[in-house]
């Protein structure tokens, strides 16, 4: 069967059960867009910018576990996604972006929106294609989802020129993939397994320091088994909120810059690290020298490359954390963990997170919206409400926190969400935003509106860029330089979209605005005009051990 | 310290971009490389001279293996290896030094490729030492220009690298 490229393209799109597209159509994609005209299979959501198409699409794959795809023209329209898919790729999130590029006789020629767009994400995606002939749609097509999809995920761009998408070939939809340099390593070796399993056998003080790859691997189940057998503290990244619910005995919440005092030390006098698809990044570990100085670490990782580059690592085991568990958890015996688990539990009655009473407290708000609607799936923007809504949200299940944790994109949260609702649609989904990140996606309301995407926005409105504000206020003795924000009625703004706004100035107000926002059948905008110098603490300052961690009494 | 990395990779567009771009985003120094098609056409070998301790290059190890088309990276530094590097390299020569010039280059069994009134081209192979007594023997007669290969390598004895993973 002889088919366009573009058709190609549709029909591979199919075999690979993408039935959600976020783009924009430009020049170049025409011929695509053309064949989207005819499908049935395939929903194309038309946003407002494209670096919301790779947003939407990431949220999409984070709440659903499945491949996102995004869709963009050649040029300006492939560099809008960048920001998306550097996103994707420090969280591993699999995504594959679909650009459009010149004709293929134009390449090199500094042609009318040309940018050579795989060279711009070389850095940022697991791999990438350019395709020259139809004829390669169907494998490159095959092989983006499968690499996007399997080992630690990640974004895969594949990018098509214009004549490629017109021109004929012969279509058959290959059964495999051939990658002879791509063989990810899912099963633990058994005699690290066996030390690993001695290790925490012989371990006093263990903890088990959770990442997103235990999401990604879908093993919230086998932590749980691990902690509640060996009986030890759980403390999750920001990636791996909701791994174990915060309501469980064990957690420890999150550990890190904004973690818990009893999260970060019980990291600093453990004997034994157990790190589950976690990668001991910066704001995890605080000042390197210092994190777990008493410690084994034992580092279960897919990605072989994380293990051993930001610390010393006793017990490697490379593989998929949830069959690298399963192996694990029957070779453990009794522990010795009663006196640490007192002592544990001692520090998490002596420092649990708390915050004031003055005003419209954001951390009220958190709670609040967590007490009304518990299973949300929360997404965020970053700043100073993604720490609020990391700490106080009581996170119940593993993919219903969605967050830009490594590249730490404002603008993120909104997009996000939408992808999220669409990919979930009977589940309430709340971005809770501050009111600078979501000024940078707000022209997505237009998208929330015209598809009723009915996502609850909650922005913290302190009129400032707050996270920065807060380190000004700390570290660089209050000159808030370019961090006062002008001021925007977000009310108004939803209603030129057609959406729903509300505002919130008092605490009495925020449980009624809440329920309003979750009964009005539409996308919802909550103001929440948040104490305006409100900071995020505990925090551990940059470069800082994480037990010199400061909260608002020594610190503010 | 340096060490001599043998990399087999898919040949295809892009991928010496992938491998290179790798190696100057994470801040690691390439002393060298070079690279060319195998016995199996589908498959280029690089080679990679790059500097730094054990750790360094571990991680380079496992960054390379990351990417796609990178087949099989073996650090040859660990075995007993041998190792060349090509080098032209052209003086300032006349009828007054040439001899003189012409028996050190027969010392290190070099040749002498072009011949001017006033130039010589000499081409040399060797390990790093060989090449650099060579040239410092060269620079009192005036070195013009030099251009080199970078190293290859190859490990020693009959094993091979084997071009899958499968």
């Amino acid at each position: 069967m002889n088919l366009s490229g573009a058709k190609a393209l549709m029909k591979s799109l199919e075999c690979e059960h993408v039935d959600t597209i976020f783009g924009i159509p430009g020049g170049v994609v025409i011929p695509i867009y053309d064949e989207l005209f005819n499908q049935e299979a395939i929903t194309h959501y038309l946003v407002r910018h494209e670096q919301a198409a790779a947003h939407a699409a990431d949220g999409y794959a984070r709440a659903t576990g499945k491949v996102g795809v995004c869709m963009a023209t050649s040029g300006p329209g492939a560099t809008n996604l960048v920001t998306g898919i550097a996103t994707a790729y420090m969280d591993s999130v699999p995504l594959v972006a679909l650009t459009g590029q010149v004709t293929t006789d134009l390449i090199g020629n500094d042609a009318f929106q040309e940018a050579n767009i795989t060279g711009i994400t070389l850095p940022i995606t697991k791999h990438s294609y350019l395709v020259h002939e139809a004829s390669e749609i169907p494998q490159t097509i095959k092989e983006a989802f499968h690499i996007a999809s399997t080992g630690r995920p990640g974004p895969v761009l594949v990018d098509i020129p214009k004549d490629v998408q017109t021109m004929s070939a012969r279509f058959e939809y290959p059964k495999k993939v051939h990658l002879p340099g791509y063989q990810p390593t899912y099963e633990g070796h058994p005699g690290q397994i066996k030390r690993a399993a001695k290790a925490i056998t012989e371990a006093h003080r263990p903890v088990i320091y959770v990442g997103g790859g235990a999401k990604i691997s879908g093993a919230s189940e086998e932590v749980r088994a691990l902690a509640e057998t060996i009986v030890a503290p759980v403390t999750m990244t920001l990636m791996g909120m909701g791994t174990l619910p915060a309501e469980h005995p064990l957690s420890l919440g999150m550990l890190g810059m904004h973690g818990t005092k009893y999260a970060n030390y019980a990291v600093t006098e453990s004997d034994l690290i157990i790190a589950i698809g976690a990668r001991f990044d910066d704001r995890v570990t605080g000042k390197i020298a210092s994190f777990a100085p008493n410690a084994k670490i034992i580092h279960i990782d897919i990605d072989p490359a994380e293990i051993g580059k930001n610390v010393r690592v006793d017990i490697p085991i490379v593989g998929d954390v949830k069959r690298v568990l399963q192996k694990l958890i029957p070779l453990l015996k009794d522990t010795h963990t009663k006196e640490w688990m007192e002592k544990v539990q001692t520090w998490k009655r002596e420092y649990p997170l708390e915050f004031g009473e003055t005003g419209l407290k954001p951390q009220y708000v958190v709670r609040e919206i967590s007490r009304l609607c518990p299973d949300a799936v929360v997404c965020t923007e970053v700043g100073q409400h993604q720490m609020w809504a990391a700490q106080y949200f009581s996170h119940r299940h593993p993919r219903n926190f969605i967050s830009s944790g490594g590249l730490g994109t404002m603008g993120y949260g909104f997009p996000a969400s939408i992808g999220a609702k669409i990919g979930r649609p009977d589940e309430t989904v709340f971005d809770l935003a501050g009111d600078g990140s979501f000024t940078m996606n707000c022209q997505e309301l237009a998208t929330a509106v015209a598809y009723d995407v009915q996502v609850k926005v909650a922005i913290f409105n302190n009129g400032y860029l707050g996270m920065v504000r807060q380190w000004q206020e700390l570290f660089y003795d209050r000159r808030y330089s370019q961090t006062k924000l002008s001021e925007i009625n977000f009310v108004k703004l939803a209603d030129a979209f057609g959406a729903h706004g509300i505002r919130v100035d008092s605490p009495s107000e925020v449980a009624p605005a809440i329920e309003e926002a979750l009964a009005v059948p539409k996308p919802v905008i909550i103001d929440f005009r948040i104490e305006p110098e409100e900071c995020v603490f505990p925090m551990v300052p940059a470069g800082a051990a994480l037990n010199e961690i400061i909260d608002a009494k020594n610190g503010g | 310290m340096k060490h001599t990395v043998s990399v087999l990779v898919q040949n295809k567009p892009g991928v010496l971009a992938r491998t290179a771009g790798l190696f100057s985003r994470r801040g690691y120094n390439i002393e060298s490389l070079t690279v060319g098609v195998t016995e199996n056409e589908a498959i280029s070998r690089m080679t990679i001279v790059v500097a730094g301790d054990d750790t360094v290059v571990e991680q380079v190890t496992k960054q390379l293996n990351k990417l796609i088309e990178v087949i099989k990276v073996s650090d040859l530094t660990k075995e007993s290896y041998v190792d060349r590097e090509l080098v032209l390299i052209k003086v300032t020569a006349d009828s007054s030094n040439r001899a003189e010039i012409m028996q050190i280059v027969n010392i290190f069994r070099a040749r002498i490729v072009d011949v001017a009134p006033k130039s010589l081209i000499i081409e040399v192979t060797g390990d790093e030492g060989k090449l650099d007594a060579l040239i410092s023997m060269l620079k009192q007669f005036g070195i013009k220009e030099i251009v080199r290969t970078g190293t290859l390598a190859l490990g020693r004895g009959p094993k091979v690298i084997q071009s899958g993973k499968d």
